[in-house]
């Protein structure tokens, strides 16, 4: 990795605006929202607020879009693919300026917004530009003188809601799959971090993607989203966040016109270190695996079971380097952890600390906020954590980690799965037997040995459970952005080359 | 190196041939002699949307997970053949160029490749863009020679793990046979006899043009050149007219000048080859309607030629051309045409003109060729398989089919305590 480029610490915020048909406009209503800087809890911007009204312009242009016979839907596969390569090379050009936004918008540590983020970002566009020209149906031997073949179609227009932890990121994992698959999109960017979104409507402009084909509401969820959710000519709702908006967007499709719906929710996700690990390793392993990005992670490794014999030397190490993460401003180089995103994440945390208190977690360090402006919380370690605790069922998406003992293998698995939740988990262990049987026995959508949260773009990520449904990434990703049509002809087929004249030819 | 990043690399040399696009244009066309305007329009467009293509794969040659019985744990790498040994030919250099590296090189292979004897200009040019946009040493690699001497020397080389060959049918089974020294993998893409079906339901004006295009492009040095044109008994003789009109309107000249759609041909053996060929057409007594010599008496330029009332039993009807030759036959009956048009131990394409629905499906399922167009002919894409039934070749090169042949699938099976689904 090349040397990192200085950040811009005050960027300009060049869009504002309500992003549909390759122009940025205001709200139908006039009204604005604020964004704030949560290092600073200083507003940065004013951004249109999209609602109901302007879903419906943005529905409408999509649709527009989608028609048959319209330069989207008739462009050659491959020429999607080079319009996203497009996009991918604008985003590198502009990488400095993204990443300093994101960090202005969500908080987090400009090395990390620059390296993995945008690093994401780019990788994820370039993947999928890759797909568009391969997303093949098939022709079936079908039973009788048929002809038979299956089309995979776009679903049509795409609502995307997308949170405020990996802003620009979860941008990409959405509109990703869904453009290589040809279709069109609506998508509501988290109201805590609009700005990076509303800056790509520029780029797809400059990339020359036709009008309508992505379109940008910032706005509220339960206006914008909720007219996403509910709207009876959006064909298909995607929705990262809190599993229970998660709910209310699969009974707002229900109640609506049953677009399908695909999910990516909460998690509460177990790491388990066995013995025979390498405890260095396993330690700043399962530490990244819950400090990252401030624990703002829905796959954040969030309950630690440590197995007994390693278990005190663990949770020693553990403290140790948990008060040497440094808390501080994003721009500050060397800085490992900002500020949370909001006020609200930010009472939340401190709130389920305190109950870890309450019930009787052995705090290790931390355990309050930290600074006296800017959302900043301590990195803060509990052990001899109990599994009826809040603190190890609820997601706390902040900087707090539970350490947890356990004995065996098959115990471990049992609370491991015993949650509503199953989106990831972790094992640490040199032992191939027990590492199978892990991977093999948790109820997570993804399971990470010896490794934690690896980003591979390639391979599908999602949830068990009430961690979502649906998968995203990977090949698995197409399969949501896709309506599969059979077509069956009756025609006089023979497989032999010679074939009795029939009077049908005649 | 992630998989993902051949990919990168894939790209970034597409990038330098959009880059030096004309400059290659203007090689190929010194080198092949194919008018200008075509290999720049053409040749440098599809040899840059396939790298493209194989970019995108990149990352992308998934293995499986397989529920065997038993407590296991069983799955499959796509891993890479390993050296592959690449031989091209010349009536496409960039394209078959890009043919061969894109699937090669997406799925980790390295390559030894020997372009033709003539036309090594662009491919050794490419070998450096290669360089240039990172590919590291030694995974691309260029030899230009003769066939007989460094083709053969890659067909029988005992650490060539593979090899492609695209070329003559003759050939082919020569490398065949040389490739069983070591049992390398062998995938051919040989020569054709391709028929054109033209049924009386069409319209004739746009069947007339395919079909000449399908015959004439490339000065005819296709291996998929539509060279037995099979036209329905009631619209025979007007297409036979119609297509010796459009023949003699072919503009034959420098191919540098844009107005001439055709170049000469390769090199003397070549127009030789044809000519005599020619003669034997009209020895064995089939109408010659126009062209039937050489033209001019410097560069090996060849009229554009035109026989109909061809008969099965003629040379011309069952010997590859590679020239501006056309052959036009009457058929009277579908099953007839099916017959005649397979009786041929080629199978390499095939072409149907027909409006009627139930028609084209049917001679498309029974005509013996890798490839079969229905009311056009010679569309290429990158993402679209390509190869011969019978002697045409084995193997298919391009789309997803064309990484089999770059893939080695290994099984590994591990045991594990307690399988459960």
């Amino acid at each position: 990795m090349s040397e990192m480029p200085d950040p811009i610490k005050n960027p300009e915020i060049q869009f504002t605006k309500i992003f549909i048909n390759n122009e940025y406009v205001d709200s139908v209503s006039g009204k604005t929202f604020p964004v704030y800087n949560p290092a600073t809890e200083e507003k940065v911007a004013d951004v249109q607020e999209g609602d109901k009204a302007d879903v419906d312009k943005a529905v409408a242009a999509a649709r527009a879009a989608f028609k048959l016979g319209s330069p989207w839907r008739t462009m050659d596969a491959s020429q999607r693919g080079r319009l996203m390569q497009k996009l991918a090379d604008l985003i590198e050009r502009d990488r400095v300026y993204l990443a300093s936004l994101e960090v202005v918008d969500n908080g987090k540590p400009f090395a990390d917004a620059y390296d993995a983020d945008l690093g994401e970002v780019i990788n994820v566009i370039r993947y999928y530009a890759g797909w568009c020209d391969k997303i093949c149906g098939k022709t079936i031997p079908a039973d009788g003188p048929m002809f038979c073949y299956t089309r995979h179609e776009p679903v049509g227009v795409c609502g995307q809601i997308i949170p405020w932890n990996y802003p620009l990121s979860m941008f990409t994992w959405k509109i990703g799959p869904a453009l290589a698959c040809g279709n069109t999109i609506v998508m509501k960017p988290a109201e805590q971090t609009p700005l990076s979104a509303l800056y790509m409507g520029k780029l797809f402009m400059e990339a020359g993607f036709p009008p309508g084909v992505v379109n940008v509401v910032p706005g509220y969820g339960p206006t914008a989203g909720a007219a996403i959710a509910e709207h009876m000519d959006v064909d298909k709702v995607a929705f990262t966040g809190s599993t229970e908006i998660g709910r209310i967007v699969q009974q707002a499709a229900g109640k609506s016109n049953l677009k399908r719906v695909t999910l990516e929710l909460g998690g509460k996700s177990p790491v388990i270190v066995f013995a025979d690990s390498d405890i260095d390793f396993a330690v700043a392993n399962c530490h990244h695996a819950l400090f990252w990005n401030m624990g703002q992670n829905c796959c954040a490794g969030s309950r630690t079971f440590v197995e007994e014999a390693i278990y005190d030397e663990f949770v020693k190490r553990s403290i140790e380097r948990a008060k040497n993460r440094k808390v501080g401003d994003g721009f500050q180089s060397g800085v490992e952890q900002g500020p949370q995103v909001n006020q609200e994440q930010f009472e939340k945390i401190l709130g389920l600390i305190e109950s870890g208190k309450q019930e009787g977690a052995k705090l290790g360090c931390g355990g309050k906020r930290t600074g006296e402006k800017g959302y900043f919380v301590e990195p803060t370690v509990f052990y001899d954590v109990k599994d009826e605790m809040k603190i190890a069922q609820e997601e706390i998406f902040g900087p707090v980690q539970s350490i947890i003992k356990f004995k065996s293998i098959d115990e471990a698995i049992d609370r491991a799965n015993n949650t509503t939740y199953g989106l990831a988990a972790g094992v640490f262990t040199k032992d191939i037997d027990k590492a199978l049987t892990i991977a093999n026995s948790v109820q997570a959508g993804s399971v990470w040995v010896n490794c934690y949260d690896p980003g591979l773009i390639q391979a599908p990520f999602g949830g068990f459970k009430m961690s979502g449904n649906g998968r995203e990434l990977g090949e698995y990703a197409l399969h949501e952005y896709t309506e599969v049509k059979t077509v069956s002809q009756l025609s006089i087929i023979r497989n032999l080359y010679i074939c009795p004249k029939s009077t049908i030819l005649d | 190196m992630d998989a993902s990043h051949r990919g990168v690399l894939l790209n970034r040399l597409a990038d330098l041939m959009e880059r030096d696009r004309e400059y290659l244009a203007n090689l190929e066309t010194l080198d092949n002699g194919k008018p200008f305007s075509v290999s720049f329009a053409t040749d440098l467009a599809l040899s840059i949307k396939c790298y493209r293509y194989y970019a995108g794969w990149a990352g992308k040659n998934h293995g499986k997970t397989i529920p065997i019985d038993g407590d296991f744990f069983c799955y499959t790498r796509h891993e890479p053949v390993g050296v592959c040994g690449q031989i091209i030919p010349w009536n496409f250099p960039l394209l078959m160029q890009a043919w061969k590296l894109g699937p090669a090189l997406c799925t980790g292979n390295v390559v030894v490749m020997k372009p033709a004897e003539q036309t090594p200009l662009t491919a050794l040019y490419v070998a450096q863009l290669a360089k240039e946009a990172g590919f590291p040493p030694g995974v691309i690699n260029m030899i230009p020679g003769y066939g007989p001497t460094a083709g053969g020397a890659i067909a029988e080389h005992p650490e060539i793990e593979k090899v492609a060959f695209t070329g003559s049918t003759e050939v082919g089974k020569i490398i065949q046979r040389s490739a069983a020294s070591n049992l390398k993998r062998v995938t051919l893409e040989l020569g054709g006899k391709s028929p054109n079906v033209v049924f009386a339901d069409t319209d004739l004006d746009y069947a007339v043009e395919k079909s000449h295009f399908g015959l004439f492009f490339n000065m005819g040095q296709c291996c998929c050149a539509g060279s037995r044109i099979y036209v329905e008994d009631k619209v025979y003789d007007e297409f036979v007219r119609r297509s010796t009109e459009r023949a003699k309107r072919r503009t034959v000249g420098n191919p540098f000048d844009p107005k001439n759609e055709q170049g000469p041909q390769i090199d003397e053996e070549q127009m030789n080859k044809i000519i005599e060929l020619i003669e034997s057409g009209k020895k064995e007594g089939a109408t010659l309607n126009c062209g039937g010599d050489r033209a001019g008496d410097r560069g090996y330029f060849i009229q554009p030629t035109v026989f109909s009332d061809v008969q099965d039993g003629m040379r011309i009807n069952n010997e590859e051309i590679f020239g501006p030759v056309q052959q036009i036959a009457r058929f009277k009956d579908i099953d007839e045409v099916v017959e005649r048009a397979n009786t041929n131990t080629y199978g390499l394409a095939a072409s149907i003109f027909t409006s009627n629905i139930d028609k084209a499906l049917y001679m498309a399922n029974s005509l013996r060729g890798g490839t079969v167009w229905v009311n056009t002919y010679d569309v290429f894409d990158a993402a679209a398989p390509f190869g011969g039934f019978k002697q045409s070749g084995s193997g298919r090169e391009l789309g997803e089919y064309g990484l089999e042949a770059y893939t080695e699938v290994k099984t590994v099976t591990i045991r594990i305590p307690q399988k459960n689904a």
